[in-house]
């Protein structure tokens, strides 16, 4: 009976450290940010539609921020797309949308055939403001408070019931 | 024929060399072997299972263009590991740091280990007194006799 008391143990401890694992896992993809809780990563960056006009990170202050990462090349930003423009319509929060790595042509083709849910537009042809902010897949969305610090963070395509139940309690609970 | 099967063998074998993602070359010799340390144990955090060495994506791109520029600006292999894990979290590298939160999944396998080599122990000297005071032939050697 002993003989089989070590291999059973194992395996009962064994089972524990991987049923924790498996539960705490978090969802396939979602990597929590480093990010939540600290000042919006500052930039200064050209607009999509005026370049001659730029966006500085300093605008964040002020009022809640809905900062959503884009691009014409991601295919799950088209699905996003009608979403946003319903978040804007409720007009809750500013939208600012970042088009990462993208034409310039190709991207006011799309806000021009699919409507502009964004207050501004402001361009990362290089990528290097999507790295500051540890964006590893487009679309990801950003909640930036009014005091520019960033409180959540939305990996894939946003929907409504996802603005809803995720991103309307963190605004309604400070203002 | 054979040979026909050998020229099919010898394509299918060449088609599976992977074309190099990076061509980056740095200005010195050691700055390359750092860039080519740093880059094979960082993650592209796109394809997960991916070093940003040998990853196509842009992104991958981006960071590994981000590692050239720091360490040609003089920055230690350290630097550019805390600015990615300041952006990415500790999930950009295949080789996480220990601390409280990840001490087990560096003290598990050294623990298993030394169960592994208890039990080890404790088989042999059951097997080794079994032997000792063991004069019968064994099933085997009955059977053969």
């Amino acid at each position: 009976m002993s003989k089989f008391l070590i291999p059973l143990g194992a395996f009962v401890l064994l089972a524990i450290v991987l049923a924790v694992g498996i539960k705490h896992s978090p969802e396939k993809g979602i990597i929590a940010s480093p990010l939540l809780g600290k000042p919006a990563p500052a930039f200064t960056t050209t607009l999509l539609n005026d370049p001659g006009k730029t966006f500085d990170s300093a605008e964040f202050k002020g009022r809640w921020t809905l900062f959503n990462v884009w691009g014409t090349w991601c295919f799950e930003c088209r699905n996003e797309h009608q979403a946003l423009l319903d978040i804007a319509k409720r007009g809750e929060v500013r939208l600012v949308g970042l088009d990462w790595k993208d034409e310039d042509p190709t991207a006011t083709d799309w806000i021009r055939q699919l409507g502009n849910p964004f207050d501004v537009i402001p361009t990362d042809h290089e990528g290097r403001i999507a790295i500051d902010w540890g964006v590893y897949g487009a679309p990801e969305s950003f909640l930036v408070n009014p005091e520019g610090v960033v409180v959540h963070k939305f990996v894939g395509p946003l929907s409504l019931e996802a603005w809803q139940a995720e991103f309307l309690p963190l605004i309604n609970k400070k203002s | 024929m054979k040979r026909h099967l050998a020229i099919a063998c010898l394509l299918l074998i060449t088609s599976q060399v992977s074309f190099a993602v990076d061509t980056t070359q740095m200005p010195t010799p050691e700055l390359q072997k750092r860039y080519l340390g740093l880059t094979h144990e960082l993650r592209c955090m796109q394809c997960q299972n991916e070093a940003i060495a040998d990853s196509p994506v842009s992104l991958a791109a981006d960071l590994r263009r981000q590692v050239a520029e720091m360490l040609n600006a003089g920055k230690s292999d350290d630097d550019v590991r805390a600015y990615m894990v300041a952006r990415y979290g500790n999930f950009i590298l295949f080789r996480p740091p220990v601390s409280s939160k990840t001490i087990w999944l560096w003290a598990t396998p050294g623990i298993l280990l030394l169960i592994g080599a208890a039990v080890a122990v404790r088989i042999t000297k059951q097997r080794a007194a079994l032997v000792d005071g063991d004069n019968e032939p064994v099933e085997e050697d009955a059977r053969s006799s």
